[in-house]
């Protein structure tokens, strides 16, 4: 107990005699209720807290059933009751005396007698069939306060089958000369309407009664039945726009009594309530919306004092105004609006400004951008909630080139957060996902899991990881994607460990062997399972086991990795030439079939298509490829797939290059005290050893597997980074996805549940931006001899830039090699020549040439290069350069 | 939509629970524990909302006592976060009107909340009903009990 209580509590007599002047009734501190309160100031424990209610319910009992308890004390008795029941203990041999208070009491313990009811009955308990009558007898009263509390009962529950009983009485109430009781007949009424709409369907015409009724409460409480209406059949109300429109010009010109006022705001919560039936009826209304921007832009111009309530109000004013039909005036001022919260120091607001930005980018992604900075510092924030409002607002603006970035942030966040969920999402992420899923997606969940801390929550997420994996191998595999396969043998190979002797050693091995037994998995995945598998026999646990058959095989293994033409006996299946298909193949190239090509071939076939089509690349330039580098490719999944193979590389050392396993230029990762990656230089990485077929990992894809953030990076450097990664494609063009749904991590199963719909499928899967150019200093008698020897070329017209300063073609020039990195050779007459080189991407270090000249308006660019796709991809840039400049 | 409301002391336990949406009695017991290990274990500079399960938490601190409100996915938090202060200003005026100090400054508001539990949830039942706000005018929201205080008296 507090000490504030304790101290409290001795002084009660002295606050109890206050008390009773306040006409707050009589208490003693010695009183059957005080007693009780006292005794629960004063637990300590569970145990002690039921034992005290436990006999407080059986005094109760007692006390109820006796003839002689007076109302008054029932009254007490209720109110003992309520707190048994507010501590979790039912009390439910009381609520009949609940009702008989309710009838038989005199005013105030009436009152009681009804809240006890209303506290302790649900709307479908039959116990309130006893209320009616009683509700019947008190609207019918001369005194007000009876009539009041009747309909309060009434509006919180009431017997739907009953309502015809008082429904005459009630719609009577809406002429009363009280306000209070017109109030509170229209909220009665709102019930009815809640619980049993055809039962006041007649009775509309007194809603729109009560919506013009001369007193603000009476209108106010007609709204919640219209906002109700509205929200379910907006067309049918749109007559009513004018009136709601009228109110909130009033209400917030002031003309309520003051006495409405909260802080000198008129009636906050009436303009939300107001705001919010507008966005209903303005929601893809262009005429409707038409008659509310000029009270919606005076909310907005009137909220601006700096009070929380104010804001609050702000916020439901830009959801107004970004819901109805768009002006774009008022959308300018909303956006100003919320970056005045995204910016306050006050926490709340900016939680609110968040939301609010999360839920204006779904209609333009672009107002994000001015606030890059504040969601990148947001995404750190130390408060949970912000940074879980923060994702909910990058996953509204993810689109083909941050979905990487994003998805990564978002598997950082949920792997802090929510262990088990996590690992069960990311589950049906990858069994849905299956193939198709960038790679990147499996990398950064194996990396999320290696990295950290050794720490009891790390290694719970993994025993989970490998516990689920476990049951999943156990059932039906031939369907998991062979993708998830290798996730899941590599977490089992690092981490089955942690399962420890509760079960049985052997299962996991079994597991993984049946999996390599098994027709559907292919090779590379099969090569995954063995390394898994190395890992574990390696392991004390296998081959120093007692299970022969386990010990059998982990020494088989040991073995056939050394033995190479033992395996190859043992393990036909690496029969590359497959010379017993050469006859059928022979046959089907006479029959006209397209040579084989290997899945190498393949990607760099299909890098080049892609490098030649006219997509756009979103923003390009090096800062997106330069904060790709942070997603650090040597992800687990590369490291201990050498690690698996290269587990015993010191006995292996002596036959090197004569292994089938490849053990050629394959780093030396793990040793036999474990892993030894610090050892390397950021510059030396692991070759893949299994091929991945992606153009990111694959030898000739461009993002550079070496490059490491730099330690020296300033942290501002590091934002600003992150910032162009996460914001990229926001620009100009719209490729973003905007799918609604209300949490982030739906992003994946969404994505991959419509892996058909093509627009997400490029979104997850589109490979990042290739081009990067960088200047090519060179004389311009090089320049020419360059010229002369490349054979690609094209030409084309661009738009000349005009500025007052300037020549437009020095201008023009100028903006190029601002945006787009370009050395200005030479600038002669009404001449330029150009020279770049690309820095990555399939043709990487190979120059591309311009020369241009002012032609009438325009400025004809000639572009040539050895190369044949860099004229077109750098000529699309120059484009978008001008354009935006 | 609001769920319910509850107002705790800083050690967790429920001096006062209203809800609006069905729940057992038998299971409120572990939703006000974990509900309130949520708010409670926030720091200051943090904010004051609160994801929980499928709603969300507001809540707000007087001197010993928390104010805590469950709203749905839809609600407006910082008009929510307003309404308890102007809760909080009703009982203030109501509790005040014999005792010069702020009743919600004085450490006594627990206690006082708990031997006026009934017209605490007077107050609340006129300012809330079926999770909407339905008053907030100061005068109105205190009218009937004011009247009811006065018939005792009476009597």
């Amino acid at each position: 107990m507090s000490d504030v209580v304790e101290k409290t509590l001795s002084a009660l007599p002295s606050l109890l005699s206050l008390d009773s002047q306040a006409g707050a009734g009589k208490l003693s501190p010695s009183s059957k209720l005080g007693n009780l309160i006292k005794g629960i100031t004063e637990l300590t424990s569970k145990h002690e807290e039921e034992r005290l209610i436990k006999k407080e319910l059986e005094s109760i009992k007692e006390q109820v059933a006796s003839p002689n308890t007076t109302m008054r004390q029932m009254k007490e008795i209720m109110v003992r009751a309520i707190y048994c029941e507010m501590l979790g203990y039912q009390a439910s041999f009381s609520y009949i005396h609940a009702i008989k208070l309710a009838q038989q009491g005199s005013v105030l313990e009436k009152r009681v007698g009804y809240l006890a009811v209303s506290l302790f009955l649900n709307e479908t308990d039959e116990f309130l069939l006893l209320l009616v009558n009683t509700v019947l007898k008190d609207l019918q009263s001369t005194n007000l306060i009876e009539v009041c509390m009747a309909l309060t009962v009434v509006s919180q529950m009431f017997p739907k089958d009953m309502i015809p009983a008082i429904l005459p009485v009630v719609e009577e109430k809406l002429t009363h000369p009280k306000e209070i009781i017109r109030r509170k007949a229209v909220l009665a009424l709102y019930k009815f309407y809640l619980i049993a709409p055809n039962q006041v369907q007649h009775i509309h015409s007194k809603f729109r009664k009560a919506l013009c009724d001369k007193d603000p409460g009476v209108m106010t409480a007609s709204l919640h039945i219209y906002l109700q209406l509205i929200k379910e059949n907006p067309e049918s109300y749109k007559d009513l726009t004018g009136s709601m429109v009228t109110i909130l010009r009033q209400v917030v010109g002031g003309k309520l009594p003051l006495d409405f006022n909260y802080h000198s705001v008129p009636a906050p919560w009436l303009q939300i309530q107001l705001l919010r039936i507008l966005a209903y009826l303005g929601k893809e209304d262009q005429g409707t919306s038409e008659m509310m921007y000029d009270v919606l832009e005076e909310s907005l111009r009137r909220a601006e004092m700096n009070h929380n309530i104010t804001y609050a109000i702000l916020f439901e004013c830009v959801k107004t105004i970004y819901t109805v039909h768009p002006k774009s005036q008022l959308l300018e001022k909303a956006a100003e609006c919320i970056g005045n919260f995204v910016l306050s120091p006050k926490i709340n607001l900016k939680y609110l400004g968040l939301k609010a930005l999360t839920y204006v980018v779904q209609q333009d992604a672009n107002l994000a951008l001015p606030h890059q900075m504040t969601i990148i510092e947001c995404l750190d924030h130390s408060d949970v909630i912000i940074k879980r409002e923060t994702l909910e607002l990058l996953f509204r603006i993810t689109n083909a080139q941050n979905v990487t970035v994003i998805v990564e942030k978002m598997l950082e966040f949920l792997r802090l957060t929510y262990n088990v969920w996590f690992i069960q999402t990311m589950n049906s992420v990858f069994s849905l996902g299956g193939d198709v899923m960038q790679p990147d997606i499996p990398n950064n969940f194996l990396r999320l899991l290696a990295e950290g801390v050794d720490n009891v929550e790390d290694r719970q997420l993994r025993l989970f990881a490998v516990d689920s994996y476990v049951s999943l191998l156990q059932g039906e595999t031939a369907k998991l994607p062979q993708r998830f396969l290798q996730v899941i043998s590599w977490v089992l190979g690092e981490y089955s460990y942690l399962r420890e002797e509760e079960s049985d050693p052997g299962s996991v091995m079994r597991l993984l062997a049946r999996l390599l037994d098994q027709r559907h998995t292919s090779t590379e995945t099969r090569s995954w399972v063995l390394g898994a598998m190395t890992k574990l026999c390696s392991s004390p646990v296998y081959s120093g086991s007692l299970n022969t058959v386990l010990r059998q095989k982990a020494q088989e293994l040991m073995i056939l990795s050394q033995d190479t033409k033992l395996r190859a006996r043992v393990l036909p299946a690496e029969d590359s030439s497959l010379s017993f298909l050469d006859g059928y193949v022979s046959e089907a190239l006479a029959a006209g079939a397209a040579p084989y090509k290997s899945p190498h071939q393949r990607q760099e076939d299909l890098v080049q298509e892609k490098a030649l089509s006219l997509e756009p690349y979103g923003l390009s330039l090096p800062v997106s490829l330069s904060s790709c580098s942070i997603t650090d490719r040597r992800s687990p999944t590369l490291l201990s797939m050498s690690s698996g193979l290269s587990g015993n590389s010191t006995e292996l050392s002596h036959q090197e290059g004569s292994t089938t396993l490849k053990l050629e230029g394959v780093k030396r990762v793990w040793g036999k005290d474990g892993y030894l990656a610090q050892q390397q230089s950021a510059g030396e990485t692991p070759t893949p050893l299994v091929e991945l077929p992606s153009p990111l990992l694959s030898p000739q894809s461009p993002p550079s597997q070496t490059q490491k953030p730099s330690s020296g990076l300033e942290p501002d450097q590091e934002k600003r980074q992150l910032a162009s990664s996460l914001f990229v494609g926001l620009g100009s063009h719209n490729s973003v996805c905007l799918v609604r749904f209300p949490s982030t991590v739906w992003l994946f199963i969404k994505h991959c549940q419509s892996a058909n719909q093509s627009n997400v499928v490029k979104a997850l899967f589109k490979p990042l931006p290739l081009l990067l150019p960088v200047p090519l200093t060179v004389s311009t008698g090089d320049y020419g001899k360059m010229w002369l020897s490349f054979s690609h070329d094209l030409k084309q017209n661009l738009q000349l830039v005009t500025t007052e300063h300037q020549e437009p073609l020095t201008a023009t020039l100028d903006a190029l090699k601002g945006k787009l990195h370009l050395h200005v050779v030479d600038i002669i007459g009404s001449e330029g020549i150009v020279a770049c080189r690309l820095l990555q991407g399939p043709g990487q270090g190979q120059p591309c040439l311009l020369h241009c000249r002012v032609h009438a308006d325009s400025l004809a660019v000639w572009l040539r290069s050895p190369v044949p796709e860099l004229p077109d991809s750098l000529l699309y840039h120059c484009q978008k350069a001008l354009t935006e400049t | 939509m609001i769920k319910f409301l509850l107002m705790v002391n800083k050690q967790g336990q429920t001096r006062l629970s209203k809800y609006y949406e069905q729940v057992d009695i038998e299971k409120r017991p572990s939703l006000e524990t974990d509900v309130v290990k949520r708010c409670l274990s926030r720091k200051k500079e943090e904010c004051s909302f609160v994801e929980y399960k499928d709603f969300r938490l507001v809540y707000r601190q007087y001197a010993a006592l928390f104010i805590v409100v469950g709203i749905s996915d839809t609600e407006n938090e910082l008009s929510i976060y307003e309404l308890v202060h102007n809760f909080v200003e009703v009982l203030d005026k109501y509790f005040s009107r014999v005792k010069s100090k702020l009743f919600f400054l004085s450490s006594q508001s627990e206690l006082d909340i708990m031997f006026n539990l009934d017209k605490v949830h007077i107050i609340i039942d006129e300012i809330i009903q079926n999770g909407h706000i339905v008053e907030t005018n100061k005068n109105r929201i205190l009218a009937p009990l004011l009247a009811l205080d006065k018939m005792a008296e009476a009597h």
